[in-house]
């Protein structure tokens, strides 16, 4: 099966509701050995002429874009099943396609829906996952997204992510008048929804692990201060306004702490604090810069970025203090870490020979991996899977994202239409 | 009128900080100050003369007072100041320790290179070595406040060397 994704698979979402600037999705690096999957047009049963939104072009984008499968293009499928009796295995198996997914979508009442998936293996002619979920209009893509993580992991073993969503900011206007956003979208950039609006520079967003709050970094008040604020409803609070540095906030797993950067006693350095603001703990002692903490998923320890042995390079240091142990010793440069879900993983900002490239260590074999190919690329964040690294990365002279499978061989590039966007943040698994 | 007499008064004043001044190079030069001031103008006009390295009584409007010059570059992922810089910094020193009512607000600012929050942390550590050498020399910790944008508020937008050095520096805002 020597099929390569290397067309410029253009998977322009189409917006039927008002056009916000929304993120373009580019596939522009293919993965060999991506599996064949025929997605069918869901069935449509209802009072208007044509369905309220296409769930099987939304899987089929999903699939596509976790690099792991190549859906059929609509024009290559031989029959257009939409219930079991009516799938003829033979046809598929010609078409040498390992799964096929049919389904329909049924108005129930006005603005109530049905929709209804299921999953075969072709080669056995075996069903493998399917279910019907209720659903009003506003909720179909979120369950399209749902659907695509059920086939993904029925087909891997490992749980899908595209039920999720990402956060970024994006700065657009002249250097004399500049305005920031912090936004929130679907993993597909769908849907961006605008939660913060500033003058000056918004930062460092990190999602609480239930995805309910974002803590942030704004300058609004000309210092920067910490933020935490309720995506749904949009109420915050400031967390914490000291001298100097306020920076780098990171969730504990169990959501009750915060890491963060203080610069309070003179210089920057790591401290833990409660999320209501009380217990705060410093970490960390050196005349050096100790900054952006990340929390191990057990809780029990902090990586951060020192530049105490001479350069970046990032260290661990236990959750309760103590001394600090060094992690990467390749590259003149290492900072801006991020763990992956399982917490064997390292991802991070590598700098070497003038070039910014991102970067995972594998902390049981301690190889060190260069993912990408950038000059100044930066923010990496895991899906909640640990599948993939989303980051920010210099397209000519704008800022775009990216997302690159944990073993590099599969990209994707998310765009906006104007202006620059940066800092992206995977959420946590919806709940 | 006022203007005028309060110009003399910080002329007098400098004069007398300078006497008590123990920058480096003061000693030998010895500091003469050159009142060039006329009737026409009614303005003071200072000048030092101990080899460039003794603060006189500037004025912050004078386009050419050194302390119109208020940026200090770096090198890469560097905080340290050069010694041209040092000297700036002392004629800032001066003006503030002369004026201890005014205030000056020391901006850190890297470039694009590198995560944004370890950038945070170079431009706090830049306006940390900008605040030490006026502490050094003088000003009160009152009269100093920090702020670090790491690389958000760029003054070249770019992505070549020639941008690069113009974005790592500390800008003193009076």
């Amino acid at each position: 099966m020597n099929r390569i994704l290397k067309l410029l698979l253009l998977v322009c979402v189409v917006f039927a509701a008002p056009v916000r600037a929304a993120l373009t999705i580019e596939i522009t690096q293919g993965m060999e050995g991506a599996i064949p999957i025929a997605v069918v047009p869901f069935g449509w049963r209802g009072s208007a002429v044509a369905a309220p939104e296409n769930i099987a072009a939304i899987i089929a984008a999903d699939l596509n874009r976790s690099g792991r499968f190549e859906s059929l293009p609509d024009r290559d499928l031989v029959a257009h099943p939409t219930t079991a009796e009516q799938v003829k295995f033979q046809n598929w198996r010609m078409l040498s396609v390992d799964n096929l997914v049919i389904g329909q979508l049924e108005e129930i009442s006005p603005g109530q829906y049905s929709v209804t998936f299921e999953l075969f293996d072709v080669f056995r002619g075996k069903r493998l996952a399917g279910a019907t979920f209720p659903a009003t209009a506003r909720d179909l893509r979120r369950l399209a997204h749902h659907i695509s993580d059920l086939i993904y992991e029925a087909l891997t073993g490992e749980r899908g992510a595209f039920n999720t969503q990402i956060a970024y900011v994006t700065s657009s206007g002249s250097s004399k008048n500049k305005t920031y956003t912090l936004l929130v979208a679907d993993s597909d950039g769908y849907d961006p929804q605008t939660i913060l609006t500033s003058k000056q520079p918004l930062m460092s967003p990190s999602w609480s692990p239930d995805g309910r709050r974002i803590a942030y970094v704004s300058f609004e008040n000309k210092t920067a201060e910490i933020y935490i604020q309720e995506v749904l409803s949009g109420s915050r609070r400031k967390l914490v306004s000291f001298k100097g540095i306020n920076g780098a906030p990171s969730w504990s797993p169990d959501g009750r702490k915060l890491a963060l950067t203080l610069s309070r006693d003179g210089n920057p350095e790591i401290y833990t604090m409660n999320v209501d603001g009380g217990d705060l703990r410093r970490l960390t002692n050196s005349a050096a810069i100790d900054t952006e903490p990340v929390w191990a998923p057990d809780g029990k320890s902090i990586v951060f970025t020192s530049d105490r042995g001479g350069s970046a390079q990032l260290y661990r240091v236990s959750a309760m203090g103590g001394s600090a142990q060094r992690l990467t010793f390749e590259g003149k440069y290492n900072a801006g870490a991020d763990i992956s879900p399982d917490g064997r993983k390292l991802a991070m900002v590598h700098g070497e020979g003038g070039s910014y490239r991102i970067a995972v260590l594998d902390l049981d074999t301690r190889l060190l991996r260069i993912l990408t190919d950038g000059q100044l690329d930066e923010s990496p964040s895991f899906s909640p899977n640990g599948s993939m690294i989303i980051y920010a990365t210099g397209a000519g002279n704008r800022e775009v994202l990216s997302a690159v499978s944990v073993d590099g061989r599969f990209r994707q590039r998310l765009s906006l239409q104007a202006g620059n966007v940066r800092e992206p943040v995977w959420s946590p698994f919806g709940k | 009128m006022k203007y005028k007499l309060g110009s003399f008064m910080v002329l007098a004043l400098m004069l007398v900080m300078s006497g008590c001044s123990s920058s480096g190079g003061s000693k030998e030069g010895g500091a003469s100050i050159e009142d060039q001031g006329t009737a026409a103008d009614g303005g003071a006009v200072a000048s030092g003369a101990g080899g460039g390295t003794d603060y006189s009584g500037y004025s912050l409007n004078d386009p050419n007072s050194p302390l119109s010059r208020r940026v200090i570059y770096f090198e890469y992922d560097s905080a340290e100041i050069s010694d041209s810089d040092q000297e700036l910094l002392i004629q800032h020193a001066g003006f503030l320790v002369a004026n201890p009512g005014q205030h000056l607000t020391l901006e850190g600012h890297t470039d694009e290179r590198g995560s944004r929050e370890y950038n945070i942390a170079l431009g706090d550590q830049r306006a940390l070595s900008v605040q030490r050498i006026l502490e050094l020399n003088g000003v009160a910790a009152e009269q100093v406040t920090i702020v670090s944008y790491g690389e958000e508020k760029p003054a070249a937008e770019g992505h070549s060397e020639a941008a690069w050095r113009l974005n790592r520096r500390v800008e003193l805002v009076y």
